[in-house]
């Protein structure tokens, strides 16, 4: 993205919580930004590499954009760090001793927590990285507070010299409201300054260290007793009063509307104090927050009563259709009833692109027997759905490699002959894969992986990565070239394959060969992803009707551009009865990858001639 | 009592533009001096999963999703879409529906049957429904990529504001990123709010 004229200082802004922290990070003077993409934190980065006076990079994972902003944070510059949820997981061997050091230049680390599971593998609550890293915590509410907090975020950062986490949730990242911004305010590098004891942390280094980041903890619970950021909004109908924090607080205050609210913007460390006070103006105190139960906890632990997780749900958000029946049921009331209950429809599951290169991989996963395949994060999980299913595991970003390698040695007598394939995609192979392959070839596993380049990182909207040649910015960088790497990492030159995938034949033959011998192999595939710049769409394809016999080979193939149009009982020579699936493919969509067409015993595909209008499918 | 906010659902399919239309009436809405928020869970909607998104907007705006039963206006820009989404509508609420049909691939491959009327499915519940093929309407304009606008110009004449005050959105934003397109959308626009119309004097007449 290029660098644009910022909106002038005091608009009012139409942002999502994502490019209203862009927007504050920027105003903060922050000079170095980094990220790996992750649902809902990925705008944050986008955003920010719009503006100018910035450095910023997506990083090749979590972790080493955690530790690229606290170098720069250690010169003395104010930096940023975003990331989905699960990647703190992978940042935090960083965190965990970087609390230790604590910063010069503010470091401000937002985590967004995708709360109602949008697109992620679990739910898990990032608030608790605050209480485990005995770090200062953030929590906006809406796109304004989120631009406000992370302002607020770098001068406390600074002034403690510790980073400072702000804890969004994708109902924050993804909502969009008016903010009304402000001015710029440059801040220049301290410079880095030699000081063993503080940035080198050996065993004794780290036990001096200790003391102080309690010290500094009880001092920071000061600062949120005394916060603006913590404030109460009053209500008359003091029968429940709510403790709140991040977007659960809008929903409370939509639904109890005379209720008295304190919301916790400054959560972590929690003040005590002004809860205490708070619950004494109340009859019954209730904990809103999304999902675990950490303030709750910690007030009970204070003797401080309340209600929390013991009648509102520990998954989800706090809506105001799961908020309202449980305070009624609370307060003795009649339980409010849904006006009406949804339709049944057919579900909509994400399905593969038209013409996406994956699509001739798992076709062609589908058709092999006796085969175990360990999958892994990103477009290509999808594998695990119809009409393919051709994915039996997915956990972590980089996992499958090291759960083949289990699958593998972990053999029961009923594995005896699987053949053990792992599927990963480039961006989650640089992200965490290649150590797990280093360890399969180190190790003698007997792997086949499929190793899908569609050099971009598809999921979170195609951004570049370091395997197709152009950084953050769109501008030229070096290219990883995967064959070279897999055989450095040891796999043997004539088991390392570059195929193109959409080449059944070639690609079929392949993986059969190499899933029967005994040792590691690397099949590459090289097209690239049907939503980027590089791919180039062709002339499309048709069926011909009177050619199509209903055999249903080309459906198999997954692409949403073939529909079935008609389906007949058939009874085989065999006695057997089968259902035709008579199809068309929709020529407005089909982009000629060329994949229906290889299945297709009649021949009843054929390119649309040049000229040829293309038209979209009537279903009445 | 804050005065309520107005409460309208898009609905439709990853890639059918859902998005851009809901933050062009959010900035019309915006363009009046309302509060607004819009949210959306549409995380892998580009991959042809559903997409809802929810605008809110009023002088205050507090939660921004929109709770069952009190959606003022469906807008579907599918028609499975439209009665997968109905039941957020307040009791004999509008919907202004896109006839057109996305067959996913569950239902091409056997596992689902695409439901058989939604339009008389939605009408059973007691919603009041507009029903036409804005997919047409934009071939007919000869892109496609314009059925958003078609269903923007169906809402026009349903919101608590003058339809130009969208319309005004729509060729702002065109203005801005693609002036060549502004006069195209505007035809669309016009062409929506009479389908929306005639499908509403079909509907007396019949």
């Amino acid at each position: 993205m290029a660098a644009v004229m910022p909106a002038p200082a005091r608009s009012r802004l139409f942002l999502s919580g994502n490019e209203a922290v862009a927007r504050a990070v920027w105003e903060s003077g922050c000079r170095v930004a980094a990220a790996y993409p992750g649902t809902p934190s990925t705008e944050m980065l986008e955003e920010i590499s719009g503006y100018p006076d910035i450095y910023a990079e997506w990083s090749v994972n979590e972790k080493v954009s955690l530790e690229v902003a606290i170098g720069a944070a250690y010169a003395g510059s104010r930096a940023f760090c975003a990331m989905k949820h699960v990647g703190m997981n992978v940042a935090s061997d960083a965190l965990m001793t970087l609390t230790l050091t604590g910063v010069i230049g503010g470091l401000v680390i937002a985590i967004a927590d995708d709360v109602g599971l949008s697109s992620s593998q679990n739910e898990q609550d990032s608030r608790f990285w605050g209480r485990f890293a005995h770090l200062p915590m953030f929590e906006p509410a809406d796109s304004q507070e989120a631009y406000e907090m992370t302002k607020a975020a770098f001068d406390l950062s600074e002034r403690f010299q510790c980073p400072v986490i702000l804890r969004l949730t994708t109902r924050i990242c993804h909502v969009k409201a008016l903010v009304t911004v402000g001015e710029r305010s440059a801040h220049a590098a301290a410079g880095f300054k030699k000081d063993v004891a503080r940035w080198v942390m050996t065993p004794a280094g780290a036990g001096r260290r200790i003391p102080l980041m309690f010290e500094r903890e009880k001092a920071l619970r000061g600062e949120a007793e005394d916060s603006v950021l913590n404030f109460v909004t009053e209500g008359a109908d003091k029968r429940v009063g709510f403790v709140t924090s991040g977007p659960a607080t809008m929903h409370v205050r939509e639904s109890f509307p005379d209720a008295p609210v304190l919301k916790l913007g400054f959560s972590c460390p929690l003040p005590l104090e002004r809860i205490r006070t708070f619950a004494a103006t109340v009859d019954k105190l209730v904990v809103a927050e999304e999902v675990e139960p950490l303030i709750e906890m910690e007030l009970k632990a204070n003797g401080i009563a309340c209600l929390g997780k013991d009648i509102l749900p520990r998954q989800g958000e706090l809506a105001p259709h799961v908020l309202k029946p449980a305070i009624a049921k609370l307060l003795g009331e009649p339980v409010p009833q849904n006006l009406a209950a949804p339709t049944a429809v057919f579900p909509r599951p994400p399905t593969m692109c038209v013409a996406c290169p994956h699509l001739g991989v798992y076709y062609t996963l589908s058709q092999l027997k006796n085969i175990t395949i360990s999958g892994d994060i990103g477009c290509y999980t999808l594998g695990a759905g119809h009409p393919w299913n051709a994915l039996d595991t997915t956990i972590s970003m980089g996992a499958s490699m090291g759960i083949a390698m289990g699958l593998d040695k972990g053999r029961g007598d009923s594995d005896k002959d699987k053949r053990i394939l792992a599927v990963i995609g480039d961006s989650t192979f640089m992200h965490m894969g290649m150590q797990g392959l280093l360890d399969i070839v180190y190790n003698k596993g007997n792997v086949t992986v499929l190793l899908l380049d569609n050099r971009a990182v598809g999921m979170t909207g195609g951004q570049n990565n370091p395997g197709n040649g152009r950084d953050l910015y769109g501008n030229p960088a070096p290219r990883v070239d995967f064959a070279k790497l897999v055989e450095s990492l040891g796999v043997k030159p004539e088991r390392i394959h570059v195929v193109d995938p959409y080449l059944l034949p070639v690609l079929f033959k392949t993986i059969r060969e190499e899933t029967k011998i005994p040792e590691v192999s690397v099949i590459i595939t090289n097209q690239p992803c049907v939503l980027v710049d590089d791919y180039k769409q062709q002339q499309p394809f048709k069926v011909i009707d009177d050619k199509c016999t209903g055999c249903g080979n080309c459906v198999e193939v997954g692409c949403p551009a073939i529909h079935v149009m008609r389906r007949e009982k058939a009874i085989k020579p065999s006695g057997k009865e089968v259902e035709l699936q008579f199809v068309q493919i929709e020529t407005a969509a089909c982009t000629g990858c060329g994949l229906c067409v290889q299945p297709c015993a009649p021949d009843a595909i054929v390119k649309v001639a040049a000229g040829e209008p293309v038209s979209i499918l009537k279903r009445h | 009592m804050e005065q309520q906010a107005t409460n309208i659902l898009v609905v439709g399919i990853g890639g059918q533009g859902v998005m851009t239309a809901t933050e062009i009436l959010a900035e019309a809405a915006i363009a009046l001096g309302n509060d607004a928020k819009k949210t959306e869970v549409a995380g892998m909607a580009q991959r042809g999963g559903v997409v809802s998104s929810h605008l809110r907007f009023g002088p205050k705006v507090l939660s921004p999703q929109i709770t069952a039963g009190t959606a003022d206006l469906l807008l579907a820009f599918e028609a499975a879409e439209a009665l997968r989404w109905c039941h957020m509508l307040r009791p004999g609420g509008l919907v202004l529906m896109n006839t057109a049909k996305l067959v996913p691939p569950v239902v091409n491959i056997g596992l689902y049957d695409y439901p058989a009327d939604p339009v008389a499915e939605i009408r059973s519940h007691g919603y009041q429904v507009r029903a036409f093929d804005a997919q047409a309407i934009a071939m007919e304009l000869g892109e496609i990529k314009l059925g958003n606008t078609v269903m923007l110009g169906a809402l026009g004449d349903h919101l608590p504001f003058p339809a130009e005050v969208l319309l005004e959105a729509i060729v702002k934003r065109f203005s801005a990123r693609k002036p060549q397109l502004v006069e195209l959308n505007r035809r669309a626009f016009e062409a929506g709010r009479a389908a929306a119309k005639a499908a509403s004097a079909e509907r007396i007449a019949a």
